[in-house]
């Protein structure tokens, strides 16, 4: 039987293994390629049935870090420290469900280099999980900006016109946003003389300190996440990467901007967060209203999704902040789901784009009339998107409202107002592509899903609608680890409150003097 | 230790010197005595003679000891600078054997010269006072000088040495003038008496002029600006085997250099030469990253970048630290490396017999030599700094020094810039990856490239999965000068 102190290394290298394998394959061009995809597809669907034993075996009445690995790395107090806890497990799960979809997508969009394609997506899984599983901060580091390689190469290579352009902006965005996180890290190792996350959480660092962390790790996750105005990657990264690339991209490395808020920002820099909140609802208000407003406009699919993606990210960064327990857990619900429906609206776009070779909306219309099943899929994905209830859309939506709203009633409704333009945009997306009647010559000859196509959607419908329908097994995953978080942070923000307050009042009695002078 | 009533001093801590220059005239002798040519086999022997200099040292164990009337020092720290110099100079004889043969520049001088500044650099770490140190400069330089004229018939390459000589002159001609100043003002020429001295009294004017002469001096030879003029000429003008040879050995012995004096002899006045360092580390660090975003040349774009990196490392001494010492130790190691895995790259850059240089002749390398370009590729990400690969961690480190001694200004400029470098190395990756291929290079690549550029490659992508031995072993010798 498996080892639990070992199943995650065993699931973060699982799929660099599966690289070297497809690097050693031999042969004519044509076999190496169809070989290297088998090996990709089945190391990442072993790879999520492995994850999901530790859903399995995941306990989730306690807060802890479980499947815990430790061991000496870079010497002194920074180590190999990995585990998961209700917050990160799933995050785990969603990247190991997601990859073989990935790798399904690209299976006959990619002809040229096909090798390299996949040993890049394998490694990019590597390090994904290895970012949700690491509990040391420079191993999170690690991770987290090694991504930038693999991801910088299948936009680069495998994107549209503009890819290079796209890939550039990319990788020094997310560049310049990260470096100022690891000048934080350094100065919280010698703050507390450790880079290990679990002590890190136990740490309390001054007022002062916090706030120059806090800044520091926001430049990093706000690009990432990404939030209204350091967005602007987004959209040319995903309208130049590959349907696979641009699943990723909205699946999983958005999410570890949200992540790392959820992990680092409120957790060890509770009075800071506290402090910062308003300015992040407004940036997500913001991002909720404009991106929502730009998405009305786009004339291209993918570019229209990513501002959706931005717009819904808005959503989680304002039911992070709210902190309170809905707003967390409906953070976290909001990220997975959107995770897997931005994924699919993806993989929805690529498949017609593998078959008319163009995104733009206008040459499209009256799918319906020969893609029924198409027709189908995209619609659960695009209501999905708009938050129907009955979808995975709604219950993480409707709780990031509802955990904003007990703290800040303006916020949350004029982020309600982001729900109406969501719905705007995505149905007529969905009305100009599917609706009306099929009058370009060009889209005459069009076939509906093949096999492989149903293949790689059907588990993403069932999920939108199982969810959607019964979220309790995330809820159950996650709340012991959130409650756990909130309690933290309400306190350290009332001590410091506290602390405030005693400071503050040997100066109250002078001035009530003062004015009894007059 | 030396016997004070002795006549002769201790020549064991010096055995690895003695080794280097007694090979060195026996390799040269074999040379002239030789009636064919005989470069290859002096290139091989000056292999074996680094190796044998090095078994030496590692036999020296963690020795310290002073001799030669306290002019020269062993200890943990001269051990890992020196294994580290031997290194890089065997990496790039290696690297010449082909090269040298092929463009008509078979002279078995060549190798014979590389020794030589390799037992000068060797002088330069082991120097105690200013004269030994004068000495091991001189050694060093003058070798380089001619190796980097060795291509006579190429103009390029006379007026590299020439502008390498003229400016290395320059740089020399202010050492000494400091440290005649230094000796003025303390009487002294051994880097602890000078300490000593100075500790007393409160520094004086004078002493600081040396000091800024002496560092003005040492930022000349690891290309540090604002003396970094002649880099960029010497280093494109060069043959390409003795670009990578001083790219790497000779900037090693340099900082290694600048850390003994400045924390051997001029420990009390550190708040003096910290704003200096400070100053010259940012403005290498963001000259690097800006200079090198208009290069064509690949050697001169390296030229640039090495000025970056020397910035950052000098970012480790700003830190004043033994964990900036520990920091500048690594990075000069992992830097070595990943320099020397991208000249094997520079090298192999061959079309119809000739030697092509320019960045654009890389284009499409990715799909003529796919595992060349990877390599190279990664080298580059390596560079310019991206985890997991070895280049982060030499980054992290110095910066970790420099977090902790509170220099959080230079810290934040230094990973700025280290962004803006990402550019252009990203832009190498872009022209082998993402644009149409050009005409592919000569093939196959000469074995002993494959073989240097394979070693490279694994260290750098596979550094981070176990990289204490290196980090203990600079830490130890950072401990040496700094407990």
């Amino acid at each position: 039987m498996i080892d639990d102190g070992h199943i995650l290394s065993l699931i973060t290298f699982l799929p660099a293994i599966g690289a070297l394998a497809i690097l050693l394959v031999r042969g004519e061009d044509a076999v190496v390629a169809r070989n290297a995809r088998w090996i990709a597809l089945w190391t990442t669907i072993v790879n999520f049935v492995l994850s999901l034993y530790i859903w399995w075996k995941f306990d989730p009445t306690t807060a802890a870090f479980q499947f815990v690995q430790k061991s000496d790395w870079l010497g002194g107090a920074i180590s190999y420290h990995r585990g998961v806890d209700g917050i990160s497990m799933l995050f785990v799960i969603l990247t190991t469900f997601l990859m073989p979809a990935c790798i399904l997508a690209s299976w006959h969009s990619i002809e040229t280099r096909v090798r390299e394609y996949m040993i890049a997506f394998l490694i990019l899984e590597t390090l994904m999980i290895g970012v949700f599983c690491a509990l040391d901060l420079v191993l999170f580091y690690l991770f987290f900006e090694g991504g930038l390689i693999p991801m910088f190469l299948i936009i680069g290579v495998w994107g549209g016109k503009r890819r290079i352009y796209a890939s550039f902006k990319f990788f020094l965005y997310t560049l310049l946003g990260s470096v100022l996180m690891l000048i934080a890290i350094m100065a919280m190792y010698w703050d507390a003389g450790t880079t290990d996350i679990p002590t890190l959480l136990a740490h309390d660092f001054s007022a002062r300190m916090q706030t120059w962390l806090w800044l520091a790790f926001f430049a990093s996750f706000a690009v990432k996440m990404p939030m209204w105005p350091v967005h602007t990657w987004l959209p040319d990264a995903h309208v130049e990467a590959p349907t696979a690339g641009s699943v990723i991209l909205a699946g999983i490395l958005l999410k570890m901007g949200g992540y790392g808020f959820l992990r680092f920002s409120l957790p060890m820099f509770p009075v800071a967060s506290a402090e910062f909140a308003p300015l992040v609802f407004a940036l997500s208000v913001i991002a909720i209203i404009y991106t929502s407003l730009v998405a009305l406009v786009q004339e291209d699919m993918k570019k229209l999704i990513a501002y959706s993606s931005v717009a819904h990210m808005g959503f989680v960064t304002m039911g992070i902040f709210a902190a309170t327990q809905q707003g967390v857990q409906g953070g976290i619900f909001q990220m997975l789901s959107h995770g897997w429906v931005s994924g699919a609206l993806f993989l929805c776009v690529g498949v017609i784009y593998d078959r008319m070779h163009t995104r733009e909306i206008a040459a499209y219309g009256g799918l319906v009339n020969r893609m029924p099943l198409y027709a189908v899929a995209f619609l659960i994905f695009t209501l999905a998107n708009v938050g129907l209830p009955g979808t995975s859309g709604f219950v993480g939506e409707f709780l990031t409202l509802i955990g904003t709203f007990k703290i800040n009633t303006w916020v949350a409704s004029i982020a309600a107002i982001g729900v109406i333009l969501s719905a705007a945009y995505a149905l007529y997306l969905y009305r100009r592509i599917v609706f009306g009647a099929l009058e370009k010559d060009s889209l005459k000859n069009i076939l509906d899903l093949n096999l492989r196509e149903v293949v790689t959607l059907v588990p993403l419908i069932g999920t939108t609608i199982f969810f959607g329908v019964y979220p309790a097994p995330v809820f159950n995953v996650t709340a012991a680890s959130v409650q756990h978080l909130i309690a933290d942070y309400t306190v350290a923000v009332e001590a410091h409150r506290v602390a405030e307050a005693k400071h503050a009042a040997p100066a109250l009695p002078a001035k009530l003097h003062v004015v009894a002078d007059r | 230790m030396e016997n004070a009533v002795s006549t002769l001093p201790a020549f064991a801590p010096a055995l690895p010197e003695i080794v280097m220059a007694a090979g060195s005239m026996l390799l040269l002798m074999y040379g002239v005595f030789r009636k064919t040519s005989s470069t290859a086999e002096v290139s091989w022997g000056a292999v074996l003679l680094f190796i044998v200099t090095a078994v030496v040292i590692v036999e020296q164990g963690d020795m310290r000891a002073v001799t030669f009337g306290g002019m020269f020092v062993v200890d943990p720290f001269t051990h890992f600078v020196k294994l580290l110099i031997l290194l890089a100079a065997a990496a790039s004889v290696i690297m010449s054997v082909t090269f040298i043969r092929r463009e008509g520049m078979d002279r078995f001088e060549f190798p014979v010269l590389i020794s030589l500044a390799a037992l000068g650099m060797l002088m330069m770490v082991s120097a105690n006072s200013l004269i030994a140190l004068y000495l091991g400069i001189e050694l060093q330089s003058l070798s380089i000088y001619v190796i980097a004229a060795f291509n006579r018939d190429s103009a390029k390459s006379s007026e590299a040495g020439l502008k390498y000589f003229v400016l290395g002159a320059l740089s020399s001609g202010l050492l000494l003038y400091g440290c005649s100043l230094v000796y003025g003002f303390t009487g002294s020429i051994e880097f602890e008496t000078i300490a000593r001295l100075i500790g007393r009294e409160p520094s004086s004017i004078g002493l600081i002029f040396g000091l800024v002469f002496i560092l003005a001096a040492f930022a000349f030879k690891v290309s540090a600006v604002p003396f970094h003029m002649w880099t960029p000429d010497v280093y494109e003008g060069a043959p390409t085997p003795v670009t990578a040879f001083i790219i790497g050995a000779p900037k090693v012995a340099a900082m290694a250099l600048i850390i003994r004096v400045l924390f051997t002899a001029f420990p009390t006045v550190s708040a003096e030469w910290k704003q200096v360092v400070v100053f010259v580390s940012i403005a290498s660090m963001v000259l690097g990253a800006f200079a090198a975003i208009g290069q064509t040349n690949i050697k001169r774009l390296m030229a640039y970048s090495t000025i970056g990196h020397m910035g950052f490392a000098l970012v480790g001494i700003a830190a004043g630290t033994s964990e900036g010492i520990r920091g500048v130790l690594i990075y000069l190691a992992i830097y070595v490396v990943m320099n020397a895995g991208v000249f094997c790259c520079i090298l192999a850059m061959r079309r119809q017999g000739t030697q092509v240089e320019s960045i654009s002749d890389l284009a499409g390398l990715s799909r003529t030599q796919p595992m060349v370009a990877f390599i190279f590729a990664m080298l580059m990400f390596s560079l310019a700094g991206i985890p997991p690969l070895a280049g982060f961690f030499a980054k992290f480190y110095v910066f970790m020094a420099a977090v902790k001694a509170g220099l959080y200004a230079l810290a934040v400029i230094g990973v700025l810039s280290s962004v803006v470098g990402a550019f252009y190395y990203l832009r190498i990756v872009k022209i082998m990856y993402f644009d149409e291929a050009a005409a592919p290079f000569e093939r196959p690549m000469p074995g002993e490239l494959t073989v240097v550029l394979g070693l490279s490659g694994l260290f750098t992508l596979f550094f981070f999965v176990y990289p204490a031995p290196l980090i203990m072993a600079a830490q130890t010798a950072a401990a040496a000068l700094v407990p």
